[in-house]
């Protein structure tokens, strides 16, 4: 079944507003509208929407909710207050990484995984293989569309549609309420971008709705539909990671930079390991870098030090349109990690200065 | 869609504007709308003959990088400078302003080579 092409709920409306849909992840998107480095500046300067129904929803409820989450997750749920969320990865056996996810608190017995598109079946299927406590699981992803209002006038743009006011929605936190007319809403300020403003989930039967209305009430904030194209710019411009990229099967979190939400504070699939490798150290890291001189790093580009030794590998790459220069993150060997090392990027036959970088790329 | 008759098209989605034994070259304005913003052209064949089919440099939209192929046996004589400051120039004006590269024709030209007409009908257009 892997071969069929899935729809999104509102896929004939971006054909329509001129999307340019792609496969992406089993679904088509739309990857862009108009222009990635335009669609690109309206999130960085104002506000923009990303259709990302795509991404899986799943319910975990039940008096052993918490215990399956704490299982499989990496991060510690247990700190969750409700109305809040948290960025975690499923950790496999092997020391990889099963998916990246955000974990939100509904209640003491409710809980949503917020999952990767392409992932979906296999995050599914190793969740309930690893739910022997029993916990209530419920695959909502085809029900579920997500929009994600993002950029510095994200708040002003749309609050005139709820009544909750959006300003006090903290980074990570989220609220379910009336939003456009419509209720059970969940407003959560999350994101993949950098820039400011929220994620909205709303049932697929409400969709059109929602979405014309955010587009009516932020006419004046000229907000504009944007593409995954651009979403992938400014996710790299932050130095935010993405499966199937940036992190894998084979990636430990640790080695990805993600040791802040790997907790040792409980015990979860492969954390002994992962504990042991924490207190070893690690033989690669995930690094930003920032190229010196003109050219475009892409995936699978070899890193080399100076004197042209291979040292690793370009894990995703692009221009930087917010800085006009080249930007990317890829594994090195620890030695070479600290910020400020100089590296050069072997783009086709040539070797291009770079610098490693500390993340956020994009210095405000 | 802009396909201008007087050019000669390639199945790999480049033109060609002949002149007094110089063919000028660049991609259409299909090749840049599928390829999106246009970021980076290099070029560093400058003074080399170069088979048809072979690559003689690259472009960078954004999310990828594709190679750009003679469409004719010739030397390469010039490459537009413009592009190195100004890229967008491509998307702008892909028949114009953001042409590529000219080059001094030598040989017989490719049989390969596609009328308007014939490369609306590959792009479906």
């Amino acid at each position: 079944m892997t071969d069929i092409i899935k729809k999104i709920q509102l896929n004939d409306l971006h054909i329509a507003l001129g999307g340019k849909m792609v496969p992406f992840a089993g679904y088509n998107m739309p990857v862009r509208y108009s222009s990635d480095l335009e669609e690109h500046r309206t999130v960085r300067e104002g506000v923009g929407v990303f259709d990302v129904s795509h991404m899986g929803e799943f319910m975990v409820k039940g008096p052993q909710a918490l215990a399956l989450i704490q299982k499989v997750t990496s991060n510690d749920a247990s700190k969750l207050i409700a109305g809040q969320a948290q960025y975690s990865c499923l950790p496999n056996e092997e020391g990889g990484i099963v998916d990246d996810l955000i974990v939100y608190k509904f209640g003491e017995e409710e809980y949503m995984l917020v999952v990767n598109a392409s992932n979906i079946e296999k995050d599914w299927n190793w969740i309930n293989k690893h739910n022997d406590m029993g916990a209530d699981l419920e695959n909502i992803s085809d029900s579920i569309s997500l929009f994600a209002v993002q950029g510095p006038k994200a708040v002003e743009a749309v609050q005139a549609l709820t009544p909750i006011n959006l300003s006090e929605i903290k980074f990570y936190h989220f609220t379910v309420g009336e939003f456009a007319g419509v209720g059970d809403v969940i407003i959560s300020g999350t994101g993949y971008t950098g820039a400011g403003g929220f994620e909205i989930y709303v049932k697929n039967k409400d969709a059109e709705k929602v979405w014309n209305a955010i587009f009516e009430a932020g006419k004046n904030w000229d907000i504009k539909p944007i593409g995954l194209g651009a979403r992938d710019t400014l996710r790299l411009e932050m130095g935010y990671c993405l499966y199937g990229n940036d992190i894998n099967d084979t990636t430990s979190p640790l080695e990805a930079g993600l040791g802040w939400i790997t907790k040792f504070t409980k015990d979860f699939i492969n954390s002994e390991n992962l504990k042991k490798q924490k207190d070893e150290g690690v033989g690669r890291k995930l690094i930003g870098f920032v190229l010196q001189e003109k050219g475009i790093p892409r995936a699978h580009y070899p890193i080399t030090n100076t004197g042209g030794e291979v040292i690793g590998e370009v894990t995703s790459g692009t221009i930087s349109p917010t800085m006009g220069i080249g930007i990317g993150l890829g594994y090195l060997k620890s030695a070479y990690a600290a910020p400020g090392t100089e590296i050069e990027i072997t783009v086709r036959n040539k070797n291009l200065k770079a610098k490693v970088e500390k993340l956020p790329l994009l210095k405000k | 869609m802009n396909l201008p008759e007087e050019l000669k098209y390639t199945k790999d989605h480049e033109w060609v504007r002949f002149e007094n034994g110089t063919a000028t070259v660049g991609i259409t304005e299909f090749a840049q709308r599928e390829l999106g913003d246009i970021v980076y052209v290099e070029v560093e064949t400058v003074g080399e003959s170069i088979e048809a089919g072979e690559v003689f440099g690259t472009v960078e939209a954004v999310k990828t990088v594709s190679d750009l192929f003679m469409p004719l046996d010739g030397e390469i004589i010039e490459f537009n400078e413009e592009l190195e400051s100004s890229p967008e120039l491509v998307n702008d004006s892909p028949y114009g302003e953001g042409w590529m590269i000219k080059v001094k024709v030598s040989g017989d030209l490719p049989s390969d080579l596609l009328s308007a007409a014939e490369y609306a009908e590959l792009i479906g257009a």
